[in-house]
C-alpha cells in the first residue's frame, strides 16, 4: 500500500470516531498543516518519476479532497449539535400573551359614508361639501318652501338667530342650492354630511348623517333615478336580488316626488334585506322642482334632472344589524368597539365594500 | 289623517278588499302609516240590569250589585256610581276587558273586603261621551230585551292612518281619498247629492267682513238654525266618530265634526242667543284677549283674523272658537259658520299663539274654496234631522270670489320628464276623474284646475298627477353610464379621509358627537372663539355649538372612564365653529389618550402615557399625509387648555404660517373641573383647514434616488447645554455644519442631575456621517468632528462633554 493510501486509511477510521473540535483541529493539521501529511505529500510530486507523477498526483488529490470534505462536514456536524444542545435551554412559553396590539376602529358611520361615496363615484358621481350652518334660504326657501310652507313643521329646526336667519342644516338639500349658484350644468354630485333636528327618541336624534344626491343634464328622466337608485341599493347591501319600489310622496323641492321602499322579512327577529314581503322606506327622491332650478339660475327648458336624499344612519342600522340610532352618537367603548371598523378595510370599487 | 274603509265607501262605489285598498292607497301616494282594529276588546262588554243595589258594609259611598250578565247569571259587583240603583240597565265590563278610555285591564279583585267580578261603566270610560258621572243609563224599552248580549255591534273595520303629504289638503277629507282611489280605478264615485236648501227665513244675524291690509278672511258663510233642542248624537253618527278615534260631544259638534272629516270642509257653530249684535270678521287688536274651547287664555298680537262681536272677540277664524259661543246642550239657537281662510294667515297666527287644531291644519293646508255652500247645506239639513229648528237662508259676505286656475299643459312633458309614454287619451281620463275640466287642443290640454287642489299650479304638477295615478311602477329603470368625468374626490376630501384612516391605525377609535355641546364645558376649550348659541337647544347641556372638538370628546372619554376603562385611545374628525355665518367653521381631527400604557403586563413595566406618545401619534400621521418631517418646526406655544409646560405645536415648515397641529398633556386644572380620574390624559389636535394640499401625487412625491455605497461613520457627542435649550434646535445647528455630510443626528440620550450643573442638561446624539464621492479618512473625520463641535460650542453656549 502506498503511503497516501495509508495515510487515507488512517484518518478515515479517525474521523469515524466521536470527535470533539480541538480533536478535529488537530486533524486538519496533521493532515494540511505547513508540514502535514498530506502537505508533504504535495511537495513530492516533483521527485516522482514522470511515468507515475501523473497518477501520483491524482491520487492524491483525490484523497485530499475526500480528506478535507469529510474534516468540513464534521466540523460543521459539531457546530450544529452545539447550536442544538444551546437551543433546548432556551425553549418559552409561546402561549404567553403577546404585546399587546390597540386596534383603532373606524366609526360605522363613517364607513357607511366611504362605502356610498365609492358606489356612487362608479357611476360618475363626485363629493360635493357645504356648512353645517346655513341660511334660512338655501335650507328652505330656495328649496321651494317658502316661509308659509306647511312643510318647514316637519322640519324641527335648530335656529342660531331670534330672526331664524340661520340656522342647523335640516337636510343635505343646500348642498344642491350651493352647487348649483357656483357651477355650470350639468352638475352629477353626492353629498354626506351632519344634519341637525330638534328631535330626540329612540328613531330620532338631534344629529344624524344624510347623502344629498343630485344629477342634472339635459334628458336626465325618471328612468335614470330609477335606474340609478336600483343600482346603489343592489351594490350597498351587496345581494344581487332585492326588491325596490317607488311611492308617489312630496318634498317641495322635488316633483314629482317619491319614496323608496325595499324589500325585507325578519329571520329570527332580524332583518334580512332582499325579497322579503314587507317594505322598508329608505330614502326619499324626486325630479328637482322647476321653482329650484329657477331660483339657482339654471335654465329648466333646457335641464332637468333628479335629487335624492338618504339617511346614512338609518342605512349602517340595516346594513349592519344596529338596533337602537341614538348608539351611534353615545360613544361606548363596547359599541364602538363590537360595531367599528378595521381602518384598513378602506370601502373600494375593485376589492369590493367589505372583505 | 285618520278614516275607514265604511267611510271612504260613504263616497266610493267598490267590491275590493281592504288589503287591495292598503296598497291602491300606499301606491297614489296617500302613504299607509298603520292600520289597528278599534273594536278589537270591545266584544267583552255587555248589556246587563242591576237586580239588587245594596250598600257597601264596609264604605258609605260604595254599592254592592247583584248584576244580571244574561244566561241565568247574577254576578256581585261593587261600584260607586251614585245612580246605581235597582232595575237599572247599563254596560258591564268582565274582568279581563280593557277599558277604552285608560287601557286598564280588569282583574277580580277585592275592594273593601268584598270580592267584585268586573264593572259598571261611566259614559267617559267607554269613550261614548265626556259623562263620567255615574254609569250608563240604557233606555229600559230599547234594552230591557238584550241583557246579556253585546253591547258594541261588532265592527271588523279597521282603522287607517294615512301619512297626507302637506300638498294634499283635499285628502283630509274621506272624499278626497275616495276621488283618488276612483282614478286609480279602485272604484267609482258617488255623485254628491245638490242639497240646496228652500228656506224662506231670513238669517237674521249680520255678518261683516272689514276690508283690512292682511284680512285673513275671504268669504264667511253662514246659516242659522233657531229653536234647536241639542242632544246626544244618534247611534250611527256617535259611531261614525267613534270609529275614526274621535270622542262624540254634542249632535251639534258632532255634526260639523262629521263633514269636516267627511268633505275636508271645517265649520264652527256658535250659539247664536250669545252673538252680540251681529259678527264681524276683522284684525285683531294688540294684547285683545280672548277664552278659546281649549279654556285657555290667549292674548292676541296685531292683524290676527278673528271673528268678534260687539263685546270682543269670539274666536280665531279658521284655529279656534271661543267659549263665549260655544254651543251646549241647550243652546236654543245655533250658527253655522263656513268659511275660507288664508292659508298664510292662518300659520301665522297659530304659530304665534301654538295653538294646533284640527281646523287649522286643514286652514293652512288650504280649503276648497267652493265647499262653502255644500257645508252649509249639510250641516243645517243634519241639525235640523236630530236636534229639530228652523233653517234659515245661507248667508255669503266675500271680499274676492274665487276662480278657477287655467293650466295649458304640452302633453310631450309627460314623457320628457318620466321617460315613459301614455296616450293622451289616457291622461285625459286620468285628469277627469281627478275634477280636472279638460278640453283637447291638438298639442296641448287646456285644463282648470279642481277649487280643492291648491298645490298644482304649473305643468310638473299635472306630470305628477298622472304618474301618480297611471303608477310609479310604470317607470322604465334605465342602467347608469358608468363615466366618470370629474375626480370623486377633491384634494381636501381626499385629506379628510386619508388622516381619518391614518389616526384610526395607530390604535384611536373613531367617535361622533354632536356638534353641539354643553356651553359650560365648552367654555374650557373655547379660548377667544365667540360663544355660539343654539336659540331652541334640544336640552342645557347641549346648548352652544362646539368650538373645539375636545370638550364632547372629553365628556364621552370620561363616561367610559366611569364604565370601568382605562387605557383608552378616542378621536373625532369633524366641524368646529367659531362663528355663526355659514362656513365659519373648520375642519379639526382630535384624539384624546387616557391612563397607561402596559398595564397588567407581564413583559414590560408599565407607565403613563405621555406627550411622546401622542407626539409620535400627530407626526407620524403628518408624514403619511405627505408633509416632510425634516422641515417641521415646533414651539410651545399652545392654548389654555394644554400643560403650558408639557404642550407644543406644529408647524409644517419654519414659516410658522398656520399652526398644523397641537399635542400636549390636558391641563391638570381642565381634568380637576371635569372631575377625571385617570393617570394621565394626552391630546392632539391636526387642523385640516391649515395643512397645505401637498402639491404632488404620489407618483412625483419622492426625491430622486440617490445613495452611496461609500463607508459610513458614526460618531458619539455629548454636550452639556442649557436647561431650556431645544434638541430641535441643536439637531439642526449639527445637520447645517454640512449638509452633504451629515446624513442624520439621533438623540440617544438627556441627562440632568448628578454631575451636571443645576441649570444644565447633557445631550448625547449620535450622528452619521458620509460622504457621496468618497471613502472619508480619519482626517476628514476629525475635521467633521471639530466642526461640529465648534459650530455647537459658539452657537449655543454648549460644552462638549469630555
Amino acid at each position: 500500500m502506498t503511503d497516501i493510501k495509508k495515510i487515507r486509511e488512517e484518518f478515515l477510521d479517525k474521523l469515524k470516531q466521536n470527535l470533539e473540535l480541538p480533536e478535529v483541529n488537530q486533524i486538519k493539521t496533521d493532515l494540511f498543516g505547513k508540514n502535514g501529511l498530506i502537505s508533504s505529500q504535495f511537495k513530492k510530486i516533483n521527485s516522482i518519476a514522470e511515468a507515475e507523477r501523473k497518477i501520483f498526483a491524482s491520487d492524491l488529490n483525490i484523497i485530499k479532497n475526500e480528506l478535507q470534505d469529510l474534516i468540513n462536514f464534521k466540523i460543521n456536524e459539531i457546530g450544529t449539535g452545539q447550536i442544538n444542545k444551546k437551543l433546548d435551554k432556551e425553549k418559552i412559553d409561546i402561549t404567553l400573551p403577546e404585546r399587546p396590539f390597540i386596534q383603532g376602529k373606524i366609526h360605522p358611520v363613517s364607513q357607511t359614508i366611504d362605502e356610498i361615496s365609492s358606489i356612487f363615484s362608479e357611476i360618475g358621481f363626485s363629493v360635493e361639501e357645504g356648512p353645517d350652518v346655513e341660511n334660512e334660504y338655501n335650507n328652505f326657501t330656495a328649496l321651494n318652501t317658502p316661509d308659509n310652507h306647511p312643510a318647514r313643521d316637519l322640519h324641527d329646526t335648530f335656529y342660531l338667530a331670534e330672526n331664524k336667519e340661520r340656522l342647523l342644516r335640516t337636510h343635505t338639500s343646500p348642498v344642491q342650492i350651493r352647487t348649483m349658484l357656483k357651477d355650470k350644468p350639468p352638475f352629477k354630485i353626492i353629498a354626506p354630511g351632519r344634519t341637525y333636528r330638534s328631535d330626540s327618541d329612540q328613531t330620532h336624534a338631534p344629529m344624524f348623517h344624510q347623502v344629498e344626491g343630485l344629477h342634472i343634464d339635459e334628458n336626465i328622466n325618471m328612468g335614470h333615478l330609477k335606474g340609478c337608485l336600483n343600482y346603489f341599493i343592489k351594490e350597498f347591501f351587496e345581494v344581487n336580488n332585492i326588491k325596490m319600489r317607488f311611492r308617489p310622496s312630496h318634498f317641495p323641492f322635488t316633483e314629482p316626488s317619491a319614496e323608496v321602499d325595499i324589500g325585507y322579512e325578519l329571520k329570527d327577529g332580524k332583518i334580512v334585506i332582499g325579497e322579503g314581503d314587507k317594505w322598508l322606506e329608505i330614502l326619499g327622491c324626486g325630479m328637482v322642482h322647476p321653482n329650484v332650478l329657477k331660483n339657482v339660475n339654471v335654465n329648466s327648458t333646457k335641464y332637468q334632472g333628479y335629487a335624492f336624499g338618504i339617511g346614512i344612519d338609518r342605512l349602517a342600522m340595516l346594513k349592519y344589524g344596529i338596533n337602537d340610532l341614538r348608539a351611534f352618537f353615545e360613544c361606548d367603548y363596547r359599541w364602538l368597539n363590537h360595531f367599528g371598523f378595521d381602518p384598513l378595510d378602506v370601502p373600494s370599487n375593485y376589492r369590493g365594500l367589505s372583505r | 289623517m285618520k278614516i275607514t274603509f265604511n267611510w271612504i265607501k260613504d263616497h266610493l262605489i267598490t267590491n275590493q278588499t281592504e288589503s287591495k285598498l292598503l296598497e291602491s292607497l300606499t301606491n297614489i301616494g296617500l302613504e299607509v302609516e298603520s292600520i289597528a282594529n278599534t273594536s278589537k276588546g270591545l266584544e267583552k262588554f255587555l248589556v246587563a240590569k242591576i237586580l239588587k243595589a245594596e250598600k257597601h258594609p264596609n264604605a258609605d259611598r260604595l254599592k254592592v250589585c247583584d248584576v244580571d250578565i244574561g244566561n241565568d247569571q247574577v254576578i256581585k259587583v261593587v261600584c260607586g256610581a251614585s245612580n246605581a240603583r235597582d232595575g237599572l240597565i247599563t254596560i258591564y265590563a268582565p274582568p279581563g276587558a280593557i277599558i277604552p278610555k285608560n287601557k286598564m285591564k280588569l282583574e277580580i279583585s277585592k275592594i273593601r273586603g268584598v270580592t267584585s267580578y268586573g264593572m259598571l261603566c261611566s259614559e267617559a270610560e267607554l269613550n261614548l261621551s265626556n259623562e263620567s258621572e255615574g254609569i250608563v243609563e240604557l233606555v229600559k224599552e230599547n234594552f230591557d230585551k238584550r241583557v246579556g248580549q253585546l253591547y258594541f255591534q261588532k265592527n271588523n273595520a279597521n282603522l287607517i292612518d294615512l301619512s297626507i303629504t302637506t300638498n294634499r289638503p283635499d285628502c283630509l277629507g274621506a272624499r278626497g281619498i275616495a276621488r283618488d282611489l276612483a282614478a286609480s280605478g279602485f272604484g267609482k264615485l258617488n255623485e254628491l247629492k245638490n242639497e240646496k236648501l228652500n228656506s224662506k227665513l231670513k238669517q237674521k244675524i249680520n255678518v261683516k267682513i272689514i276690508k283690512e291690509n292682511n284680512q285673513g278672511c275671504t268669504v264667511f258663510g253662514s246659516c242659522l238654525i233657531s229653536n234647536v233642542k241639542n242632544t246626544e248624537s244618534p247611534k250611527w253618527l256617535k259611531e261614525k266618530i267613534i270609529s275614526i278615534g274621535q270622542k262624540p260631544i254634542s249632535a251639534i259638534v258632532d255634526i260639523t265634526n262629521y263633514i269636516m272629516f267627511d268633505l275636508n270642509r271645517p265649520l264652527h257653530s256658535y250659539d247664536a242667543d250669545n252673538i252680540k249684535k251681529g259678527i264681524i270678521v276683522r284684525n285683531s287688536k294688540k294684547g285683545e284677549t280672548f277664552i278659546a274651547l281649549d279654556n285657555k287664555e290667549y292674548k292676541l298680537q296685531e292683524e290676527m283674523c278673528v271673528v268678534s262681536d260687539e263685546d270682543g272677540v269670539l274666536g280665531l277664524g279658521g284655529i279656534i272658537g271661543g267659549t263665549r259661543t260655544a254651543t251646549k246642550l241647550d243652546t236654543k239657537n245655533v250658527l253655522i259658520e263656513s268659511a275660507y281662510f288664508v292659508p298664510r294667515s292662518i300659520r301665522k297666527t297659530s304659530k304665534q299663539l301654538n295653538i294646533d287644531t284640527d281646523a287649522k291644519f286643514r286652514f293652512e293646508r288650504g280649503i276648497d274654496p267652493n265647499s262653502i255652500e255644500i257645508g252649509l247645506y249639510r250641516a243645517a239639513k243634519l241639525i235640523k234631522d236630530i236636534c229639530g229648528g228652523d233653517i234659515s237662508k245661507i248667508d255669503i259676505q266675500k271680499t274676492e270670489t274665487y276662480k278657477k286656475k287655467i293650466i295649458k299643459f304640452n302633453t310631450i312633458l309627460f314623457e320628457k320628464i318620466s321617460g315613459f309614454k301614455i296616450q293622451t287619451k289616457k291622461m285625459i281620463e286620468i285628469l277627469k276623474d281627478l275634477g280636472f275640466e279638460v278640453q283637447n287642443k291638438r298639442n296641448y290640454l287646456n285644463l282648470k284646475i279642481p277649487s280643492w287642489r291648491p298645490d298644482i299650479s304649473q305643468e310638473i304638477d299635472i306630470i305628477e298627477e298622472l304618474i301618480r295615478i297611471y303608477g310609479y311602477d310604470k317607470i322604465k329603470s334605465i342602467e347608469p353610464i358608468k363615466n366618470r368625468i370629474k375626480p370623486t374626490l377633491n384634494k381636501t376630501q381626499k385629506l379628510f379621509h386619508f388622516l381619518q384612516r391614518s389616526v384610526a391605525s395607530k390604535g384611536y377609535i373613531e367617535n361622533i358627537t354632536w356638534s353641539f355641546s354643553d356651553s359650560k364645558i365648552n367654555k374650557l376649550f373655547k379660548e377667544d372663539k365667540k360663544e355660539i348659541k343654539i336659540v331652541n337647544p334640544i336640552s342645557l347641556d347641549l346648548d352652544v355649538l362646539r368650538n373645539s372638538i375636545f370638550s364632547n370628546l372629553i365628556i364621552y372619554l370620561n363616561k367610559n372612564l366611569d364604565r370601568g376603562f382605562k387605557d383608552l385611545s378616542f378621536f373625532e374628525i369633524g366641524p368646529v365653529f367659531y362663528g355663526s355665518l355659514p362656513g365659519e367653521q373648520e375642519t379639526v381631527i382630535a384624539g384624546l389618550r387616557s391612563g397607561m400604557v402596559s398595564r397588567l403586563s407581564w413583559l414590560e413595566k408599565d407607565r403613563k402615557i405621555d406627550v411622546y406618545d401622542v407626539k409620535r401619534d400627530v407626526i407620524q400621521t403628518l408624514v403619511e399625509a405627505g408633509y416632510n418631517q425634516s422641515k417641521f418646526f415646533l414651539d410651545e406655544k399652545t392654548p389654555s387648555y394644554y400643560h403650558p409646560g408639557k404642550s407644543g405645536r406644529i408647524f409644517l415648515n419654519k414659516d410658522k404660517d398656520k399652526v398644523a397641529a397641537y399635542f400636549g398633556e390636558i391641563h391638570p386644572n381642565i381634568l380637576k373641573q371635569i372631575d377625571i380620574k385617570t393617570e394621565s390624559l394626552i391630546g392632539f389636535e391636526i387642523y385640516l383647514n391649515n395643512l397645505k394640499e401637498t402639491k404632488k401625487n404620489l407618483k412625483d412625491q419622492r426625491p430622486k434616488y440617490e445613495i452611496s455605497d461609500f463607508q459610513k461613520s458614526k460618531r458619539d457627542f455629548a454636550f452639556i447645554i442649557d436647561k431650556q435649550f431645544e434638541a430641535q434646535v441643536l439637531v439642526d445647528i449639527i445637520l447645517n455644519t454640512d449638509k452633504d455630510l451629515i446624513k442624520s443626528v439621533k438623540i440617544f440620550d438627556v441627562y440632568e442631575g448628578d454631575n451636571i450643573p443645576n441649570d444644565k442638561k447633557s445631550v448625547a446624539l449620535n450622528v452619521t456621517i458620509q460622504s457621496s464621492h468618497k471613502t472619508l479618512n480619519d482626517q476628514d473625520l476629525e475635521k467633521i468632528n471639530q466642526l461640529i463641535i465648534h459650530s455647537v460650542e459658539n452657537k449655543t453656549g454648549a460644552k462638549i462633554r469630555s
